[in-house]
């Protein structure tokens, strides 16, 4: 058995953590949060130039080949940093899908621009509240367009393509969904800006009107590979939330050894003490859950759909539960915009809905326990 | 990253395969796989007895002790090697239990201290399940504070005589010798006063009187000391230097991380797939599946944190504190698991028998249980000092009594 990931992997890790380091300080992820530029479009060109974003793209579109795990210890370093760029939703969420369920034309058009950091996608899939489910999917296509409104849509506003998940069928089953493939620079397309919990990424409302649009995937079948998609995502999204939960440990670790307070480091005390050894064990927790994810995603595993709903679970609550204790660690100075705590807290917490909320991958775990136990 | 062992490894695993299902004794298998967290009750059979015959049949076949040196009754088999040989022998490992202190703490702390004639002597012995160790370390009054212990030795000639109480001894009525800390020097402070010995647990002055527990059972005793005589020739390390020798106990207590830990979540699962609620099963609930999942995501990241320690263990690393995480999140999750179990069950959920509305009683019996595994081998509290402290790099606490004589301490608060 080898539950680890690789020395060329982890070298791959130390290098995105150095690269990010460097070009992705808080300083640098203030910019964006301050609302100066809608992403750091320095630091997309950069992640282009290193290979980070076509790394499980493979060559001949234009990626690196690498793979899965690769993309695993990068989205690790991404949530460290916190880096207000379209990471997931490009290469997560479009990205995948166009590997799924592309056409041979569409993934020529789209993957090579994606590994350039030269296009932008995102998943269209929300209609305001509710989780992912068949039934809330009201968006319809017909001949050949898209009418409907998606919010919120992350990177809506920057995207520059979208997968977008329609109604083609009113029978009430799964297969009444239809995946299509949008240019966003094309006509009939409305978007506008929302404000949002994490201003280093963005949240948009896009209005569909005769909207022309290609079908990704066979008709009917948008569901199911939308499940595969979030499935990816879940454990890819749960890498960076495990970066952004040990980034909050660790922050609140040094805080702790740092300040002083009755005349010793607050480190010392058993509440606070205490705290930060919860904050790790559920970190801990998070991180060994993802690792059977990538294991799972690298290698096409049968087990996948358990294993990323419970690295899901997992990932959220270890994010907001160090982002949150985090900020208590800080006490008063976590409480203010100069300090950076509540950029992990707001990213802990909007990550938490973004692939659909915590009781919906709940649901989704027990379901899929069942259907193993029943295998 | 992946699941498959090592040619060697896939080769030791097969080798004991096989040993294992030509050796084991199969008619206890159906009982053993249905005694879950971790109480093992066998209808016809003692536990020690049938304990003991695994375990020799595992020592003549060389399976016992696996990662001790040959010399002293072991395989000589690396970490890795050690926990597939767990993972092999399943079920029937339960039969090991009377054995887990003496081959995890009493033994090695032997083999690191002791003569190389007390070893020859008492090392395959324990081994082949002939002798059964117990560890004598906790008092009243001194339990997270072990190191605050009052079991007094004292120098007479070449013996030393001891007087005093433990506590919390598992196996102290079975067993034939103990592993004893105990303070050889009162006038210096706590933790340089103390000296290690291994004694027969047969010998006069010692009496063994069972605790009966808060959840009824009766599984630890109380050891009182009177006047007993230990030759100076057990003593195990320098005089003074008992606390050092015991964390080497303990360290090695921390090596054994093949014992999977109950978390109740198994249990639990089937429970809720079978119970009627009133609007249907209870796994249907919205909020019956919202904390069984947590709890299903927390087992499987305990499990698949033990993978990673396994994997680093094979790469010849050694398992650190971190490993304390196992028994802080299964003992919490028990105890919630148990009383969510019963409030499931509404108004029956207060009854304790056989009765089929309470699933047998098994959660009323977690319930009154779990206390317990928040508080033996390092209560919830202790693990997060050491997660805090050994882990994370935080400051120890402010030690009031670091540098007083242990004869000044306070022994009464108001």
């Amino acid at each position: 058995m080898n539950f680890d990931f690789s020395d060329d992997q982890k070298q791959l890790r130390d290098q995105a953590r150095k690269f990010l380091a460097e070009k992705c300080s808080p300083k640098a992820v203030r910019v964006v949060l301050d609302g100066k530029t809608p992403y750091d479009k320095e630091l997309w060109k950069g992640l282009a130039e290193m290979g980070f974003l076509g790394v499980a793209i493979p060559e001949e579109f234009g990626g690196a080949g690498a793979g899965h795990l690769e993309l695993c210890v990068i989205a690790e370093e991404m949530g460290r940093a916190n880096a207000p760029v379209p990471f997931s939703s490009t290469v997560y969420l479009a990205a995948e899908a166009l590997l799924i369920a592309g056409s041979d034309a569409q993934k020529k058009k789209w993957l090579p621009a994606i590994a350039a950091g030269e296009a932008i996608g995102t998943l269209a899939l929300f209609e305001g509240k509710g989780n992912p489910a068949p039934k809330n999917v009201k968006l319809t296509a017909a001949n050949g367009v898209l009418s409907g409104v998606k919010k919120p849509v992350a990177d809506g506003a920057i995207a520059d393509f979208a997968v977008v998940a329609a109604r083609t069928g009113s029978s009430g089953r799964d297969s009444d969904i239809s995946l299509f493939l949008v240019d966003l620079k094309a006509g009939g397309v409305d978007v506008k800006n929302l404000t949002n919990l994490d201003p280093t990424r963005g949240q948009a409302e896009i209005t569909f009107k005769d909207a022309k649009a290609e079908p990704l995937g066979a008709a009917g079948e948008g569901w199911s590979i939308l499940t595969q998609v979030l499935d990816r995502a879940a454990v890819l999204c749960a890498f960076e939330q495990v970066g952004g939960a040990d980034r909050a440990l660790e922050m609140g670790r040094d805080y702790a050894l740092d300040r002083i307070a009755f005349g010793r480091p607050i480190g010392s005390f058993q509440a606070v003490k205490h705290m930060l050894a919860d904050m790790y064990v559920s970190a801990t927790l998070a991180r060994s859950n993802s690792y059977y994810g990538a294991w799972a995603l690298s290698t096409k595993a049968a087990e996948l759909p358990e294993a990323a709903a419970a690295a899901r679970i997992s990932a959220t609550q270890a994010f907001q539960h160090c982002a949150k204790n985090n900020i208590q660690v800080h006490g008063g100075m976590g409480f203010t915009w100069e300090f950076d705590c509540h950029m992990y807290y707001r990213r802990a917490n909007a990550m938490a809905l973004g692939l659909g909320s915590l009781s919906y991958w709940e649901d989704q775990l027990i379901e899929r326990m069942r259907k193993k136990n029943a295998a | 990253m992946n699941f498959d062992d090592t040619p060697q490894e896939a080769e030791f695993r097969e080798t004991a395969r096989k040993w294992i299902d030509a050796n084991a004794p199969k008619e206890l298998h159906a009982e053993l796989s249905k005694s879950s967290l971790g109480r093992i009750r066998l209808a016809n059979h003692d536990i020690v007895d049938v304990g003991k015959a695994w375990q020799k049949k595992k020592f003549e076949g060389n399976w016992a002790c696996l990662h001790w040196p040959r010399e002293y009754g072991g395989r000589g088999a690396t970490p890795i090697e050690k926990v597939i040989w767990q993972q092999e022998e399943g079920v029937y490992g339960k039969l090991t239990q009377p054995f887990q202190i003496g081959e995890g703490m009493c033994g090695p702390t032997v083999m690191a201290f002791g003569s190389e004639e007390a070893k020859r002597r008492y090392l395959p012995k324990l081994a082949s399940g002939e002798e059964i160790w117990c560890q004598l370390f906790s008092e009243p009054s001194a339990g997270s504070d072990v190191a605050g212990l009052r079991t007094r030795a004292e120098k007479k000639g070449d013996n030393w005589v001891v007087n005093g109480q433990k506590i919390w001894t598992s196996g102290a009525h079975y067993s034939d010798y103990g592993l004893l800390i105990a303070r050889t020097d009162p006038n210096v402070p706590k933790h340089k006063g103390l000296t290690m010995f291994f004694l027969d647990m047969k010998s006069p002055g010692v009496e063994v009187r069972p605790i009966k527990q808060a959840n009824g059972m009766q599984e630890f005793n109380e050891v009182y000391f009177t006047d007993v005589v230990i030759p100076d020739s057990q003593r195990l390390g320098a005089v003074g230097d008992g606390w050092n020798v015991s964390l080497t106990t303990l360290m090695n207590e921390r090596m054994s991380i093949g014992a999977r830990l109950a978390t109740g979540v198994p249990e639990m699962f089937e429970f809720c797939s079978n119970l009627m609620l009133e609007d249907g099963l209870a796994i249907d609930d919205p909020a019956v599946r919202s904390k069984l999942a947590s709890w299903a995501a927390k087992s499987n990241g305990l499990k698949y944190t033990s993978y990673r320690t396994i994997s680093a263990l094979s790469k010849g690393e050694r398992p650190g504190p971190e490993n304390s995480i196992g028994k802080l999140v299964s003992g919490m999750m028990l105890q919630d698991i148990a009383t969510y179990a019963m409030d499931l069950q509404g108004a029956a959920g207060v009854l304790t028998g056989n009765d089929e509305e309470t699933a047998q009683g098994q959660f009323q019996q977690m319930l009154l249980s779990s206390p317990s595994m928040r508080i033996a081998g390092g209560t919830d509290e202790i693990l997060r000092n050491i997660i805090a402290e050994r882990v994370l790099g935080l400051p120890g606490d402010i030690r009031v009594d670091k540098d007083v004589p242990y004869n000044k301490i306070p022994t009464k608060g108001r």
